[in-house]
């Protein structure tokens, strides 16, 4: 009976089915199985509602659904381009601002910091993004908007600049952006500093011996050795960025058109989902909810899927 | 070189064949370049190396030997400050290079590592093209003022690392793709292109293979012409057979330093004589 | 040799003004995270009352009231969150590290990173055609279980980690003695990753308790206690989303309180876990 105990699963094969289920190691087998089967049926189930529960949207619509630009429930007119305009725009516009700092971030926690310093300013920035997204907004209507209101957009609006004229709202897509883009920050922090530290530091030591200064040695060797990593790091800051709701949904201004203007107010898939679900006038005003929601959904799985082989090809490429 | 394959005869006698080969009995006394003083190191609270005091001569090639973690590679980066960067290192005593204290504050670090280089055990080039990893140094310190300028500096460092018919047509190609001993010789090359006074070897042939080992043995021979060359090895044959002085490290002390026909032929230590006749390490 | 000098002197100005900007950028960043609970102090402190804790909202544009029944809301989706998600994703993390032979095992780890990255309102849209529509209402049990499905990607890889960090020489002490793969499973790797995968749920916890838009929908919201299960159910989240863009200042009051009491609450969790795992590193666990 020993000798049939040692051999573990390859042991388990050679013996009966009766005896590893009395042993209890095809229970357990079976029901670990059972639920990351379960896991499988929900992820696959997400692709399977969310089309299936939008039939006359895409019936009466079509892929017009996705540039048409007029969303109006009582006319049952539905187009998710206002919608899909101002994701995008204040994602891209939050990852312009975040990228920079981020990195900026993570290269003096990694590179340029005492041990001790970046330690705990590390935890810092984790707790940071541990702040919920409704909290954020909270303190962005607060605190942002009327300075938004009162200073940044009169002096943006004044420098005549193209996209940033018109009334001064505090809201809209400028607000939102620099919302967005202090609740990516700490994101891109975390995942930047992973990839920098699996640079190996016989790199950074061949680099120092040859008389290189600290910056030097980052610019030239660190950051191209993880530029791959880093821009994996970017695109799941940028799938993070297009499915944050709460915070945008309390800033953006909720104006279902595609605003001309950055310092006016707009709308993104998130937000309109967030605002108006409950209060949808019809079945069709539902389903074009439910629509974009699949939109937004297959978004994000298309860039975090390019965002995590980018990332296993550096952490790979880094162990070899 | 020598047709004497050096791993049958004892280690004593390839020594002072070595030193009759080369028809010296004893190295020239040049001036003295890096002067140890009373040298501690610390990691932390754990006091790596105890009273170290030795003298490295110009153009000659000293070795230090002993068992592994006693302290020789912590020495050898020190010379170029490179614990510098270990969290709680802590050296204390005097390093002087050409006499001045490079601990001293005013030492610009970044230029005391051009000047002192390195080449480590792992041979480590940067994912870069050949060329583009010995013009490294020579962009970042701003040595060169055009581009016709830095491809000579380049051939002159391949060239000096023994490497250059190898690639000379093929400069372009990523340094990773050289076999484990050319990549070696590159990081020779890349060290060599900014013209250090002193190269430090940290082990720089334990991971290749015997050919290799004695292609890289040869160039430290004749690169000591040029440089002042601190090898750290644990191959007592590689000592005696490229070393004009070796210093004997055990336990973060070191335990004796002299010529290197005399550590091996007639050791004053009896710890010497135990280590270097294999009694132990 | 005027120009060697003024290169270097070009490069030390270049690698401290390179410091200088990175560390601003750390200095901002930080300071936001100090900003935001020091104006959460200074606007809702005042407002965390005992009243705040134990009375339910007053009707609309009467001033006082507090959010118990947020309180013990968001408590009840936790626990069905709980309940729910983390079996799921503990048990499928076993398969995972235990059993899963390399295909599977990618597959699985790929799904979880996609169920990851779904943004969280789609989850509650999918808990809605799933549950609230069949049910014809809005329910706590909907709410809790969007909230489940949020925590089941982290407790699975969570699980995954800390049971593949055991020590090989445990497993086989185990086998050797005689023992099952189940009971080694159960009684020897489990216990031995216990630690991380509790510190890893304590922070699965606190990044679920502040998700508002799954919530939106499922459980929805209510100004009143929900009895039981199946009613629709106020949490701290979605009454601070309803009273901060509402136009009344008393709201406006308790909603800032409801940030602190939940920004103190995540935080303090987060702070502990991390504590834990530290000293778990340290023992050498």
């Amino acid at each position: 009976m020993t000798t049939t105990a040692l051999a573990g699963r390859a042991g388990a094969a050679r013996t009966t089915f009766l005896s590893r289920l009395r042993r209890g190691d095809e229970v357990a087998y079976l029901l670990t199985f059972a639920f990351a089967l379960v896991v499988l049926l929900i992820t696959a189930a997400f692709f399977w509602q969310l089309y299936a529960q939008s039939p006359i949207v895409w019936d009466r619509f079509g892929t017009r659904f996705l540039y048409d630009t007029a969303w109006d429930p009582v006319a049952e007119q539905f187009g998710a381009a206002p919608f899909i305009f101002g994701t995008l725009v204040t994602s891209f516009l939050a990852l312009l601002l975040a990228v920079p700092l981020g990195v900026g971030v993570a290269i003096f926690l990694t590179e340029l910091a005492p041990r001790r310093v970046s330690e705990a300013t590390a935890l810092l920035v984790d707790l940071l993004a541990a702040v919920p997204s409704v909290i954020y907004g909270l303190i962005a209507i607060a605190v942002l908007v009327p300075f938004m209101r009162t200073t940044v957009q009169p002096a943006l609006a004044a420098t005549g600049l193209p996209f940033l004229g018109g009334p001064a709202y505090g809201v809209g897509y400028l607000t939102a952006s620099l919302v967005l883009t202090f609740m990516i920050v700490p994101f891109i922090v975390s995942v930047s500093r992973e990839v920098l530290m699996a640079v190996p530091r016989e790199q950074r030591e061949a680099a120092l011996a040859l008389g290189s200064t600290t910056w030097e040695t980052t610019w030239r060797i660190v950051l191209p050795f993880a530029r791959l990593g880093i821009v994996g790091a970017v695109f799941l800051a940028l799938g993070r960025a297009l499915g944050e709701t709460m915070a945008v949904t309390m800033v953006i201004g909720n104006r279902p058109e595609i605003g001309h203007s950055l310092l006016g107010p707009g709308y993104s898939m998130a937000a309109v989902i967030a605002n108006e679900f409950t209060e949808a006038t019809s079945d069709v005003h539902l389903q074009a909810l439910i629509a974009v929601g699949f939109v937004l959904f297959v978004m994000t799985m298309i860039i975090n899927a390019v965002a995590r082989a980018l990332i296993l090809v550096t952490t790979r490429s880094a162990r070899s | 070189m020598s047709a004497a394959p050096p791993t049958t005869t004892p280690v004593m006698l390839s020594g002072a064949m070595r030193a009759a080969e080369r028809g010296l009995a004893a190295p020239p006394a040049t001036a003295v370049k890096i002067d140890v003083r009373g040298m501690h190191f610390y990691y932390g609270a754990a006091h790596v190396l105890d009273d170290i005091t030795l003298t490295v001569r110009a153009n000659q090639v000293t070795a230090l030997i002993g068992p592994s973690g006693c302290g020789k590679s912590t020495f050898l980066r020190s010379l170029n400050r490179m614990n510098d960067i270990i969290p709680g290192a802590r050296a204390e005593g005097r390093i002087r290079i050409d006499g001045q204290d490079i601990y001293d504050p005013s030492v610009d670090v970044v230029d005391l590592r051009r000047r002192v280089g390195m080449v480590f055990q792992k041979s480590n080039p940067f994912p870069k093209s050949i060329f583009d990893n010995v013009a490294y140094g020579l962009r970042v310190n701003g040595l060169v003022s055009s581009r016709a300028e830095l491809a000579g500096r380049v051939e002159e460092s391949l060239r000096q690392a023994a490497i250059w018919d190898e690639v000379k047509d093929r400069l372009q190609a990523s340094a990773l793709a050289l076999s484990g001993g050319q990549q070696q010789r590159l990081c020779i090359a890349r060290a060599l292109a900014v013209r250090p006074e002193v190269l430090l070897m940290d082990e720089p042939a334990s991971a290749l293979d015997p050919i290799a080992t004695q292609r890289i043995e040869e160039l430290i021979y004749d690169l000591k012409t040029a440089y002042t060359i601190v090898i750290v090895t644990h191959n007592m044959q590689q000592a005696a057979r490229v070393s004009d002085f070796t210093g004997f490290f055990w336990l973060g002390k070191l335990i004796e330093f002299n010529r290197t026909d005399r550590i091996f032929t007639a050791p004053g230590e009896k710890l010497t004589e135990d280590y270097v006749t294999g009694r132990f390490g | 040799m005027a120009s060697a000098e003024a290169r270097r002197m070009r490069r030390r100005v270049a690698n401290a003004a390179m410091l200088g900007l990175t560390a601003a950028a750390t200095v901002l960043t930080v300071s936001v995270l100090f900003f935001i609970l020091g104006y959460l102090v200074y606007q809702g402190g005042s407002s965390v009352s005992l009243s705040f804790f134990t009375e339910l909202p007053k009707p609309v544009g009467e001033a006082g009231g507090g959010m118990a029944n947020a309180i013990v809301g968001s408590g009840k989706l936790l626990l069905i969150a709980t309940l729910t998600g983390v079996p799921i994703g503990f048990l499928a993390g076993v398969y995972v590290a235990e059993f899963a032979s390399p295909v599977p095992a990618f597959v699985l780890r790929y799904a979880t990173d996609l169920l990851n990255g779904v943004p969280s309102i789609v989850v509650g849209i999918f808990v809605y055609a799933l549950i609230v529509l069949p049910m014809k209402q809005f329910s706590t049990v909907a709410g809790g279980v969007a909230l489940g499905i949020i925590m089941i990607p982290i407790a699975l890889r969570s699980t995954e980690e800390y049971l593949r960090s055991v020590p090989k020489s445990l497993r086989e002490a185990s086998l050797a003695l005689g023992a099952s793969r189940a009971t080694t499973i159960v009684r020897v790797i489990v216990p031995a990753a216990s630690g991380g995968i509790v510190t890893a749920l304590m922070l699965n916890l606190a990044r679920v308790a502040g998700e508002t838009a799954p919530l939106l929908f499922t459980a929805l919201n209510n100004r009143f206690w929900s009895r039981g299960w199946l009613d629709p159910t106020a949490s701290l989240p979605v009454m601070i989303f309803t009273y901060a863009i509402a136009p009344y200042p008393d709201w406006h009051r308790q909603a800032w309180a409801a940030g602190l009491v939940l920004l103190g609450l995540v935080l303090v969790t987060n702070i502990g876990a991390r504590w834990l795992l530290a000293r778990r590193r340290r023992a050498g666990a």
